[in-house]
């Protein structure tokens, strides 16, 4: 059975299994967020996890990486702009998380 | 603090694995935590289990000895001898004062937090274990190159992961660029699904490890490997472009195109530029290995023949820290069949240890093995170093972080203006590696340019203020905060980032 999740309004199909970044990337979607400084667009870089390029909102839980979360059908990405207006750990209560350097500064 | 374990093994890769398996066969209890929804590590990566389809296993090496592991995996968890946790990240190791060892671990993504888990159980937050064996692997190496955060751009690991994880491909006209053997598989896997690869784009000269006797000898089977992988270039009629680099990604909020240019034997160009249109790009210079929680413990470093700063380690797997152990990719890059290796020994090592002596004739094998490996390793980093002049590629606008945005201005003005002479005062004044990925993506480049700036070659002294993190991984408020119920931040952070900074 194919996955149904929407992403701005668009409806994006995926097959179980794949991860909400392959599903969008499928979809031609290659990105899903802009940056807090230079408005610059981002999407997959490192693919397995550990750049945190690829954030985005899924169910209305910023900040989620999309390389990682499993597509499940009905789920809603990117409502919000993660990391688009915060710097992590710039304020903790906005943030939601929060790095190690930002923290050891706190 | 509920039940110590004998072992917590870190990473479900390769060497993760191994060493989860080998400890609970040697009558360990086993804790095996993993940030993926499955064990494979990026090797072994593939296709979610229940959806797979027997075509997904094309492409993959060496799958009969992770089915064989998986399966010892199935059966140990079954009985209890393994609690295997997959989808959690450990964010946070301490000690108390009989030497065992806390990890604080996190879901991974917001939908994993049931994942491993027994029914009933709440979502384990804290766990324990007497000794540790650190399997975390390592990912791609980067270094920035003029408009390299254009969507479109992904590491060469991140597109091979698409594919086997994922089944997609991440664009439709590709050039896969960097370095070494590790480019190959990915362009003729992206050419098998249908991608057209306009090139590999192979910063050094030749695949000279092929005529490396060092290399060769040592590692039969190798050679084999490498022609395979030349007669798929071929089939898939995939140019080699060697002494070639990327000077620049193009494109207009997406890559439209790159450009690329011969160069001389330390990266300088020496040709024409050439442009050639693309909607991806790949790219990979090595790997780096995951150093986060063996430096968080304290635990000694060296710099390996590929210049990556990786954790010392003795002929059994043991760090400089007592009761923890490190195999794998971040005791040096050196492929899985090494780190299944390294993990096993390391298993024994941690059992022998405890008062389970191993078969001696088992770990002489098993030592002599990894030493062969090693060998073969050095070989290969030699034939692929980092082109010296890489700095050279950079504009004043390239951005060096991609989390932070710091153009290479701000770091040649905080060396210049502002006097920082080493990597930890660059990233103080100018911020790359202080955004969301704690310098993981630019840090290697970071060290790299503070070394080039000041005119020396990049050191012990360089990379490790870049890789050492008081959190190994970004943490949910929620979770700081129970850790503060119990002891405040401070403490806990002192503790833990001890010997960082």
């Amino acid at each position: 059975m194919t996955h149904h999740l929407s992403f701005r309004g668009v409806t994006v199909a995926a097959e179980p299994g794949q991860s909400v970044a392959a599903a969008l990337i499928a979809a031609g979607i290659t990105d899903w967020r802009t940056t807090g400084k230079g408005g610059r667009p981002r999407g997959l870089f490192c693919g397995i996890g550990v750049c945190f390029d690829c954030l985005i909102t899924v169910d209305g839980i910023p900040d989620q990486r999309a390389c990682l979360v499993a597509a499940a059908d009905g789920m809603r990405l990117g409502d919000a702009e993660p990391g688009a207006d915060v710097e992590p750990g710039a304020d903790f209560e906005e943030a939601g998380r929060t790095g190690g350097e930002d923290v050891a500064r706190a | 603090m509920s039940h110590v374990h004998d072992v917590a093994v870190v990473g479900a890769g390769p060497a993760g694995l191994a060493a989860a398996v080998e400890a609970a066969e040697a009558g360990l209890g086993v804790l095996l935590i993993d940030t993926a929804g499955q064990p494979g590590g990026q090797y072994w990566r593939h296709y979610d289990r229940i959806h797979a389809r027997p075509e997904d296993r094309i492409g993959h090496h060496d799958w009969p000895v992770f089915t064989r592991l998986r399966t010892r995996l199935d059966e140990l968890a079954a009985e209890g001898r393994i609690r295997y946790l997959p989808g959690h990240q450990v964010w946070l190791i301490t000690r108390d004062a009989e030497g065992a060892f806390t990890l604080r671990v996190t879901a991974a993504t917001s939908t994993s937090a049931t994942a491993g888990r027994r029914s009933g159980d709440a979502d384990p937050t804290t766990l324990a274990a007497h000794a540790l064996i650190l399997c975390a692997g390592g990912y791609d190496r980067q270094l920035p190159v003029p408009g390299w955060d254009l969507p479109g751009v992904l590491t060469a690991g991140g597109a091979q992961a698409l594919l086997k994880g994922h089944r997609t491909p991440a664009g439709q006209r590709a050039v896969v660029a960097g370095t070494g053997p590790f480019l190959l598989p990915v362009a003729t896997g992206l050419a098998r699904a249908g991608v057209r690869v306009a090139a590999v784009i192979e910063a050094n000269a030749t695949v000279g490890w092929l005529r490396s006797p060092a290399g060769a000898v040592s590692a039969p089977g190798k050679g084999v490997e490498a022609l395979r992988y030349a007669a798929s270039m071929l089939r898939h009629r995939i140019p080699y472009r060697t002494r070639t680099v990327i000077r620049e990604v193009l494109g207009d909020g997406r890559v439209e195109a790159v450009r690329v240019a011969r160069v001389d034997g330390d990266g300088r160009p020496t040709g024409p530029d050439e442009e050639i249109a693309v909607d991806l790009v790949a790219l990979g210079w090595g790997f780096t290995p995951s150093l986060e929680l063996p430096l968080m413990l304290g635990a000694e470093t060296a710099q390996d023949t590929d210049g990556s700063l990786v954790v010392a380690v003795d002929d059994s797997q043991r760090s400089s820290v007592d009761g923890l152990y490190v195999a794998g990719e971040a005791t040096g890059v050196g492929g899985a069949t090494l780190a299944v290796q390294e993990g096993r020994l390391s298993a024994l090592a941690v059992a022998a240890d405890r008062g389970h002596p191993a078969d001696p004739a088992r770990t002489r094998r098993l030592r002599a093995a990894v030493r062969r490996a090693r060998r073969f390793a050095a070989a290969m980093h030699r034939t692929y170093p980092l082109p010296r002049a890489w700095p050279d590629w950079l504009t004043e606008t390239t951005l060096v972080c991609r989390c932070e945005e710091v153009p290479y201005a701000d770091l040649r003005r905080a060396h210049h203006d502002l006097g920082a002479e080493d990597a930890r005062t660059l990233k103080m004044l100018a911020r790359p590696g202080m955004g969301w990925c704690q310098g993981r993506v630019c840090g290697l480049a970071t060290a790299g340019i503070a070394a080039w700036l000041g005119g020396r070659e990049t050191g012990v002294d360089d990379l490790r203020p870049l890789a050492t993190r008081s959190l190994a991984v970004p943490v949910p408020l929620g979770e700081l905060a129970a850790l503060a119920e119990e002891t405040t931040p401070a403490e806990a952070l002192d503790e833990g980032g001890r010997n960082g900074d």
